[in-house]
C-alpha cells in the first residue's frame, strides 16, 4: 500500500446520491482474479455508451477534469455490495481520496485497506469544496486538513489507527500477525465452546 | 448486577481478542469464515505472497456460486460457463481450496449453494456466532442469532491468516416488529417496508436486532430472507435472538453438534438475546398489520411502495433519476406495468419455502407468452428437496426454465442477465441500475409477487393469485 501523507489534485463532483458499488465497478467486471487493470472500467456504464465510445456528458471527461484525484461524491458514497473492486477501480483510475457527507461502511473499510482515503464532512463543507471543483486541493493527512486554493482549510476527522497505518503505508495484516500469541491464547479457551465446519 | 447487554454486544465480548484503545480498534475473533470464488482470489494471492499458511482451514469453508452456470453440464461433462474469465475464476477458487487445506462444497459435492443458503442448511451457522463471508448478504446467518457481515477482499486475508479482524464496535439498533403479519404478506415484504421506512442509508454504522412478535412468528427461512436485506438499509449485520425455532432447524444438520453436545450448545446459545433493559442506540417500531405486499419502484431498496399503491411524484431530482431509469411515472400505479423478465432465487429468496410460494401461484397457470422466467433453486440440497416435491414439474408445466443452483440473475456474473430496457420483478436484494444486466431495470418482489407477474404478464397483486384447488391442476396439466 503507498503511504498517504499529502496529497494535492484537482477535486472532481459527482453530486448524485447513493452512488453505489455497482455504479463503481459493474458485477460484469469481477470476474477478474487480479487487483490492477479496473481503471477502465470505474463507472464503465456512465462512461461508455452502447459501442463502447467515452460519452461527453460525463463529468470526469471533461478536460479540466480528466485526471482529478480527488472525488466529491453526493451522499452515502459506495453502497451495496462488499466488493473491493470498487476502491481498486478508483485507485487504478488515479483517485486517492473520496469525499462525502456519507460513505458506506464497507467501502470504506476497504478504501483505508488500500490507500484510498474516505473523508466524511458536513453538508455545508461539501457544498463548499463542490464549489472548488476542477480547483486544486490539497489533502494533508497529518494535520487532518483539506486546505483550500481559497487560503482557507477544512479540517476532517479520521479512526486513528487507520490514520497511522495509512501515514506509513502499512497494512493491518502486519499488525495483526503481530497478535498471534493473545490469538492463540484466545482460541484455546473459545475453541472448547464453538466449533465451526 | 451486571449491566443488561444487547444479543449484539454479548456477541462481542465473547470474541474480543483485545479490546478497542485510543491506539487501535479491537481484534475480533471469527468463528466461521465462508469464501467464495469472486471476493477471495487477490486474498489468497497475498497469502502465498507472504508465504502464510490459512490459520483455521476447519474454520473456513468454501463454494461456488457467483460465477457458476446455471444451464446443467454440456453433452461431454463440461460446465456450459459464460466466458473464459468466469471459469478461470471457479478453477482458481478449486486450486485456492485444495493448496490451503480448506473444504470446499464445489460442483459433484451435492452440498454447493448460494453462501448463505448452504451455510444455514448444512448447520454451520450457529448461535452467538462471528461469521464472515467477502459478501455484503452475509447478514443472512444473522437469523441464527449471529454476527454476521460483510468484508473486502483484504479482509478476507486477514481472517485467512488470523482468524481474526480489526473492528471497531458498532452501534446498536432496535426494529421492534409488533402485531401480526397481515394474510399473504411476507418476510421479504417486511423487510422492503422497513428499507423503506429507514432509508437506504439509515442503518449506517449500526447492527439491527431485528424483535417483537411478528418475528418471533417468522420461520428460520424468513428470518434468514429478513436479515439477509439489512446491508440494503446500510446496516453492518442484522440479526435474531434465537429460539426454539432455530434450535429445531440446526438439531441434526451436518455441521451442528450431535447428541449431548447439541443439548449441551442450546443451553449456552440461550444466553445470546438481549437483557432486559439493555438499551440500544436508536429505535424504530413497525407495526406489522400496516405491511402489505411491497415492491420496489426506484433504483434503491429504499424506493419501495405497497402492491396497489402509487409511486411518488417527482419532487426532488432523485426520485426524478429514478423514475426516468425505470420508465415509471410519478403518481401512478405500478399495477399493470408491463413485465419481460422474472426470477425466483438469490440468497434472499433461494430457499425451499420461497420456491414453494412460487409454484403455489403457478400451479394450474401458464406464465404469459412475452414473458421470461427463471427459476434457480439457492443449493443444491433446495433443488433435491424441490424436485422430490415435483415442484420442477410445475415450474415447467407453467413454462419457466428450472436451473441448476447459483446466484444467476440476482448479479448476472454468470451470464444469466436482463437485456438492456427490460422489466424484471425479481425476488433478489438489489434494484441497482444495472444490477442484473447493463440497461436491467429491476422491481424487488416476494416469491408471490414475482410469480403473480408472470403469470398476468405485468405487475399484478398476488392476492389476486391464490393457489387453485387441486382440480384444476389436473385439468390444466
Ligand atoms: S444471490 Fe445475489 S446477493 Fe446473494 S450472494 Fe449471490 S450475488 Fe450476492
Amino acid at each position: 500500500m503507498d503511504a498517504f501523507t499529502r496529497f494535492t489534485s484537482v477535486a472532481a463532483v459527482l453530486p448524485n446520491e447513493n452512488i453505489d458499488t455497482d455504479q463503481i465497478i459493474p458485477a460484469r467486471f469481477l470476474t477478474t482474479t487480479q487487483r490492477a487493470g479496473l481503471g477502465k472500467f470505474a463507472f464503465a456504464d456512465w462512461r461508455y455508451d452502447a459501442d463502447g465510445r467515452e460519452r461527453a456528458e460525463f463529468p470526469l471527461h471533461r478536460a479540466d477534469l480528466r485526471g482529478a484525484g480527488i472525488l466529491l461524491g453526493g451522499r452515502n458514497f459506495g453502497c451495496g455490495s462488499s466488493r473491493e473492486h470498487a476502491p481498486w477501480a478508483l485507485l487504478d483510475m488515479g483517485i486517492r481520496a473520496v469525499i462525502s457527507t456519507r460513505i458506506a461502511d464497507i467501502f470504506r473499510n476497504n478504501a483505508l485497506k488500500n490507500g484510498l482515503l474516505p473523508i466524511v464532512v458536513g453538508e455545508d463543507e461539501w457544498q463548499r469544496l463542490a464549489a472548488f471543483e476542477a480547483r486544486e486541493l490539497t489533502i494533508d493527512l497529518d494535520t487532518q486538513r483539506i486546505e483550500l486554493p481559497d487560503g482557507g482549510a477544512i479540517p476532517f476527522d479520521i479512526d486513528g489507527f487507520a490514520r497511522q497505518c495509512l501515514l506509513r503505508g502499512v497494512d493491518q495484516l502486519g499488525y495483526l500477525l503481530s497478535e498471534d500469541a493473545a490469538i492463540s491464547r484466545f482460541e484455546q479457551t473459545h475453541d472448547a465452546l464453538t466449533r465451526a465446519a | 448486577m451486571t449491566t443488561p447487554r444487547t444479543i449484539i454486544e454479548k456477541i462481542w465480548d465473547a470474541h474480543a481478542v483485545r479490546e478497542e484503545t485510543a491506539d487501535a480498534p479491537a481484534i475480533l475473533y471469527i468463528d466461521l469464515h465462508l469464501v467464495h470464488e469472486v471476493t477471495t482470489p487477490q486474498a489468497f494471492a497475498e497469502l502465498r505472497e507472504r508465504n502464510l499458511p490459512v490459520r483455521r482451514p476447519d474454520r473456513t469453508l468454501a463454494t461456488l456460486d457467483h460465477s457458476t452456470p446455471t444451464l446443467p453440464p454440456n453433452p461431454d461433462g463440461s460446465l456450459p460457463y459464460d466466458n473464459a474469465a468466469t471459469a478461470e475464476q471457479v478453477a482458481t477458487m478449486e486450486r485456492n481450496c485444495a493448496d490451503f487445506g480448506i473444504t470446499l462444497h464445489g460442483f459433484g459435492s451435492g452440498q454447493r449453494g448460494v453462501v448463505h443458503v448452504m451455510g444455514p442448511e448444512l448447520g454451520a451457522t450457529q448461535p452467538g456466532m462471528t461469521i464472515v463471508c467477502g459478501d455484503s448478504h452475509t447478514a443472512t446467518h444473522g437469523a441464527f442469532g449471529a454476527l454476521a457481515f460483510g468484508i473486502g477482499t483484504t479482509e478476507v486475508g486477514h481472517v485467512l491468516a488470523t482468524q481474526c479482524l480489526l473492528q471497531q464496535r458498532p452501534k446498536t439498533l432496535a426494529v421492534t416488529v409488533n402485531g401480526t403479519l397481515p394474510p399473504n404478506v411476507g418476510a421479504k415484504d417486511l423487510i422492503l417496508h422497513i428499507i423503506g421506512r429507514l432509508g437506504m442509508d439509515g442503518g449506517t454504522g449500526h447492527v439491527i436486532e431485528y424483535r417483537g412478535e411478528a418475528i418471533r412468528a417468522l420461520s428460520m427461512e424468513g428470518r434468514m430472507t429478513l436479515c439477509n436485506m439489512s446491508i440494503e438499509a446500510g446496516a453492518r449485520a442484522g440479526l435474531v435472538a434465537p429460539d426454539l425455532a432455530t434450535f429445531d432447524y440446526l438439531r441434526g444438520r451436518p455441521h451442528a453438534p450431535q447428541g449431548a453436545a447439541f443439548d449441551a450448545a442450546v443451553e449456552r446459545w440461550k444466553t445470546f438475546t438481549s437483557d432486559d433493559g439493555a438499551t440500544f442506540d436508536r429505535e424504530l417500531i413497525v407495526d406489522a398489520a400496516d405491511v402489505a405486499p411491497t415492491v420496489t419502484w426506484g433504483t434503491n431498496p429504499g424506493q419501495v411502495v405497497a402492491i396497489d399503491g402509487i409511486v411518488p411524484r417527482a419532487d426532488d431530482a432523485l426520485t426524478q433519476r429514478a423514475l426516468d431509469y425505470m420508465q415509471f411515472h410519478g403518481d401512478a400505479p405500478l399495477l399493470g406495468e408491463h413485465v419481460d423478465v422474472v426470477f425466483i432465487g438469490s440468497c434472499t429468496n433461494g430457499r425451499i419455502s420461497d420456491l414453494r410460494e412460487a409454484a403455489g401461484v403457478l400451479r394450474g397457470r401458464h406464465v404469459a407468452s412475452h414473458v421470461r422466467m427463471l427459476v434457480v433453486p439457492g443449493s443444491d440440497a433446495v433443488k433435491r428437496q424441490a424436485e422430490a416435491e415435483g415442484l420442477h414439474h410445475i415450474v415447467r408445466a407453467a413454462g419457466a426454465e428450472w436451473r441448476e443452483p447459483g446466484c444467476s440473475m440476482c448479479i448476472g456474473m454468470n451470464g444469466d442477465r436482463v437485456a438492456a430496457g427490460q422489466l424484471a420483478v425479481s425476488t433478489s436484494n438489489r434494484n441497482f441500475e444495472g444490477r442484473q444486466g447493463k440497461g436491467a431495470r429491476t422491481v424487488l418482489a416476494s416469491p408471490a409477487t414475482a410469480a403473480a407477474a408472470a403469470v398476468a404478464g405485468v405487475i399484478a397483486d398476488p392476492r389476486n393469485y391464490p393457489p387453485l384447488p387441486a382440480d384444476t391442476h389436473e385439468a390444466a396439466a
